[in-house]
């Protein structure tokens, strides 16, 4: 404790040295990147300075007779109280301020949530703790996951890696977009509720179980652009962030064809016998993407929080009790149904036959697909 | 009640109350009970400040140093709940306990042995909450906002906090029904509502609102814990309920109980600005109509918690406009203050500089609230730092400072003493330094783009990160500073006896009893000659 105090104290004062430091105190908004953003921070100052502006007024005033009406100074009380003019014009002053502010940012709300005629709808879906994507026109879904290593993040015992540029806000697979067309969000969950923003954006949804709700955003320049889940979601919602890259329209044409192509060689062949070694490989990165924020890397799970999967009797009994969990969830333990076919077989068998587990069986694709809606 | 009754039940009472521990758990002594609350919400406010220094420790530095994510949310659930339910409300309940009967001329509050049992439900409480950490999962980790169904997935830890809210609501709707009678029914003789002190009128208003958002805030964590095990899907859209039900339900008891921690500040305020600046407060009338505005008001702006929650347009600028409107009672409100000290004689003892303190700070807390009603902006603001920054302007700048300003200008009369005058105001310097240090950063954080309720960020927060972290623990020093050089010696007799009168421009009722005020006071009400004389000086007819 007393080393981490000295290194973040170190920290401190290397932070006040370098230029790179200064880049840590900003003090306003992101830089918008789209037409709403731009009016939405012209909100922002506007509400800003003519609050500015008003304090300085009123307190200017305050201090004005702190200094003066003071006892110290030789000051006499006067007796007054009570004047309807006084009243009635600091009454109606605020009222006439507050119309002249409510009058612009009625205008940006109303652009705010008109979402009509949209060049592309994208569904996004939040899970504990990743963000899916659909593309809806196109048939084209992913999901997209924290890409900081853990080594970085974890520092418990003050050896951490040292933290890369976009530390946090950085995922496996982006939101891809094409630059100058309106892109219409459908929010929704998977369990409780998230929240996708992106700053530079001014685009912030709830995405609400069970819900769908909608958004737009037209991104106007190529570029990346970081946001995060802003509705806490339980263990990791500091660690789900949001990247999105936008392209330009040839850009965004090519990605999406290499999308679909992967998409098709993706696409599970139910009838394939998958030998051991292949389920294990596969499960093995199934695994590390979707169970071990709360079943850990080495399958003991948090003692009192997760369960451990390590000796479970569960990964340890019969496959078919084993694959209806995973396939329906359990209390904290989330459904897993979005998982494909031949995903969900590696990751079971991954867990029957890792760490101390050796149940010895293999389970394939085609005994999910069996199992699915029982 | 005959004469002869009375000098009985007067003997019984001054030879026979219960000494030791006795005395506590079956006080019935407004003054004890007043203690026994302030006491209380100064040892939750301590556990509360350790909670917020466990955050503040893991924010230090980007990366987890301490604890883990899980740990890092109970404590921020915890901290939100412990300082609100356990810290702010009872220390008005108390305040209230103790002053109301001095300041309006009354022998006790109305009930008093339903105040022992609203008291003593606070322990347990607070004792469910704190062995939360101890059970299997650890305490809730949903927010002090329990938003399902994150909070139907939380551990056992969730269902002894909802036990503790359901303790904790009864309690402040007894200490209300308490606080209500006693306002209506006990003034003195001549004390009309108009003539009664601010404080009061504040502490009435408040138990109103408390009266009718207890019991909603109860429903709603009710329906969480047939959610968690009764089967029932009152949030779950699975089985046709609806996830955002809860906020509805949970803010139209949550903007109520801001305004719950708010008003009683007001009232505070408007005794001590008047006091040090001789001179009677500028607009009696409009306070109090200000007050049951701003009363009013909160029912129905629920929704700007909620904007992004995606709502209709149309309800997007109801409650934008609505929350707008709550500016005007509030600004006349600070304006009433700032015309009260003009033309005063201002002197600047402790309890000033904190009604001072809190005029400015809490105005800036206004402010944020102002752009943070503004949709467009909010939608950038929402469950930001932005947030955490505004609402520490109104809870800590703002309840707690006037807190302390009560505490420092009753605490003669509470112990008979003076307290350390050149202590106090250093307590004051250090709070209002450390306290800017720590939360007006978050604003520039929350503007950045620094997501609230998260235990790590990305590196270029890191700068204010820690300059919020210094100031906190600086904040937190000077509170343990006011308990050991301040409150106890003070107690303990230290700096001299105190008069009857410390503050030379006091025109309300407890001023006329001795210092320290004896264990029973106006048995016989005072004089009407005397009401009537102190209202005057306040020009109230």
């Amino acid at each position: 404790m007393v080393y981490k105090l000295k290194h973040a104290m170190a920290g401190l004062i290397a932070a006040g040295w370098t230029g790179t430091g200064m880049a840590a105190y900003r003090t306003d908004m992101q830089e918008p990147q789209t037409e709403l953003a731009r009016r939405v921070l012209g909100i922002h100052e506007m509400m800003l300075y003519i609050c500015i502006v008003i304090f300085i007024a009123v307190f200017a005033v305050m201090f004005y007779s702190i200094y003066k009406h003071r006892k110290a100074a030789g000051h006499k009380a006067a007796n007054f109280h009570e004047n309807a003019t006084v009243e009635i014009v600091w009454t109606v002053i605020p009222v006439l301020i507050l119309i002249g502010m409510a009058w612009p940012a009625t205008r940006v709300v109303l652009a705010q949530k008109d979402t009509r005629s949209e060049d592309l709808t994208i569904k996004i879906t939040g899970y504990q703790w990743k963000w899916g994507y659909d593309y809806l026109q196109d048939g084209v879904s992913f999901y997209s996951s924290l890409a900081t290593p853990r080594k970085q993040i974890e520092d418990f015992h003050g050896n951490a890696a040292s933290k890369g540029e976009h530390y946090l806000l950085e995922v496996d697979n982006p939101l891809v977009v094409p630059a100058g067309k309106k892109v219409r969000l459908l929010l929704t969950a998977n369990d409780v509720i998230h929240s996708w923003w992106v700053p530079a954006f001014a685009v912030k949804q709830d995405a609400i179980p069970g819900f769908v709700r909608d958004t737009w955003f037209k991104a106007e320049k190529p570029g990346i652009y970081r946001g995060q889940c802003t509705e806490l979601c339980g263990k990791d919602h500091g660690f789900m962030p949001i990247v999105v890259e936008v392209k330009s329209q040839a850009e965004y044409a090519a990605w999406m064809d290499e999308q679909k192509k992967k998409a098709a060689a993706n696409r599970d062949d139910p009838n394939k016998q998958w030998s051991l070694p292949e389920l294990l490989a596969k499960g093995e990165q199934v695994y590390k993407a979707n169970c071990i924020a709360c079943h850990q890397e080495n399958g003991k799970g948090i003692p009192g929080t997760f369960p451990a999967l390590d000796g479970s009797k569960i990964a340890q009994g019969p496959v078919a009790d084993h694959l209806h969990l995973v396939l329906n969830g359990k209390n904290a333990m989330p459904k897993w149904a979005q998982l494909s076919d031949s995903e969900l077989a590696a990751v079971i068998t991954y867990e029957r036959n890792s760490w101390g587990n050796k149940a010895g069986d293999l389970l394939q694709p085609a005994a999910v697909k069996a199992a699915r809606g029982k | 009640m005959t004469a002869a009754v009375h000098v009985h039940g007067h003997d019984d009472h001054s030879h026979a109350h219960p000494t030791g521990l006795m005395r506590w758990l079956t006080a019935t002594n407004h003054k004890d009970i007043g203690t026994l609350y302030l006491w209380f919400a100064f040892s939750m406010f301590l556990v509360g400040g350790v909670l917020a220094l466990m955050i503040r420790l893991e924010l230090f530095r980007p990366g987890l140093q301490f604890f883990r994510p899980e740990l890092f949310n109970q404590f921020t659930t915890l901290h939100g709940l412990i300082m609100v339910f356990g810290a702010i409300m009872p220390a008005f309940t108390g305040l209230a306990n103790w002053m109301l009967p001095l300041m309006i001329g009354a022998p006790d509050m109305a009930f008093a042995r339903m105040n022992n049992w609203s008291f003593w439900l606070l322990p347990p409480a607070a004792l469910l909450l704190l062995i939360s950490f101890a059970v299997p999962g650890g305490a809730a980790a949903a927010g002090w906002t329990m938003y399902a169904p994150l909070s139907t997935q939380m551990g056992m830890g969730m269902d002894l906090t909802i036990f503790a809210i359901h303790i904790l609501g009864m309690s402040s709707i007894m200490g209300s029904i308490n606080i209500v009678t006693t306002v209506l029914n006990m003034r003195a003789p001549g004390m009309t509502l108009m003539k009664m002190p601010m404080f009061a009128w504040t502490s009435l208003i408040t138990a109103y609102l408390l009266i009718a958002v207890a019991p909603v805030l109860a429903g709603a964590v009710t329906m969480v814990l047939t959610d968690r095990h009764f089967g029932t899907s009152f949030f779950k859209a699975a089985g046709g309920g609806d996830p955002v039900m809860f906020q509805h339900i949970f803010w139209f008891f949550g903007h109520p109980e801001v305004y719950i921690m708010a008003l009683p500040a007001f009232g505070v305020v408007s005794q001590i600005i008047p006091t040090f600046a001789r001179k009677p407060l500028f607009g009696y009338h409009s306070m109090v109509y200000a007050t049951s505005s701003i009363a009013l008001l909160s029912f129905i702006v629920w929704g700007h918690h909620m904007f992004a929650t995606g709502m209709p347009a149309a309800a997007q600028l109801f409650f934008m406009y609505a929350t707008m409107l709550i500016a005007v009672p509030t600004g006349v409100k600070v304006f009433n203050w700032i015309a009260t000290m003009w033309q005063g004689e201002m002197t600047f003892e402790t309890p000033m500089l904190f009604a001072i303190g809190f005029v400015c700070l809490f105005t800036m807390g206004g402010f944020s609230g102002l752009m943070l009603a503004i949709v467009p902006a909010d939608i950038q603001y929402q469950d930001t730092y932005f947030v955490v920054a505004h609402f520490h302007y109104v809870l800590v700048a703002g309840a707690l400072f006037s807190l302390f300003a009560a505490a420092y200008y009753w605490m003669p009369k509470w112990t008979g003493h003076n307290y350390p005058e050149a202590r106090g105001k250093l307590h004051f310097w250090w709070s209002m330094i450390a306290f800017n240090v720590t939360f007006f950063p978050m604003h520039f954080l929350g503007l950045a783009g620094m997501p609230r309720r998260i235990p790590d960020y990305a590196t270029q927060f890191a700068g204010f990160n820690e300059v919020a972290s210094l100031g906190a623990f600086a904040f937190g020093l000077a509170q343990v500073y006011f308990l050991f050089f301040v409150a106890i010696p003070t107690i303990r007799g230290k700096f001299g006896k105190a008069p009857d009168k410390p503050w030379e421009g006091v025109t309300t009722l407890e001023w006329e009893v001795p210092s320290p005020a004896p264990f029973h006071t106006w048995e016989t009400p005072p004089d009407e000659k005397l009401v009537n004389e102190l209202a005057a000086r306040q020009h109230l007819h």
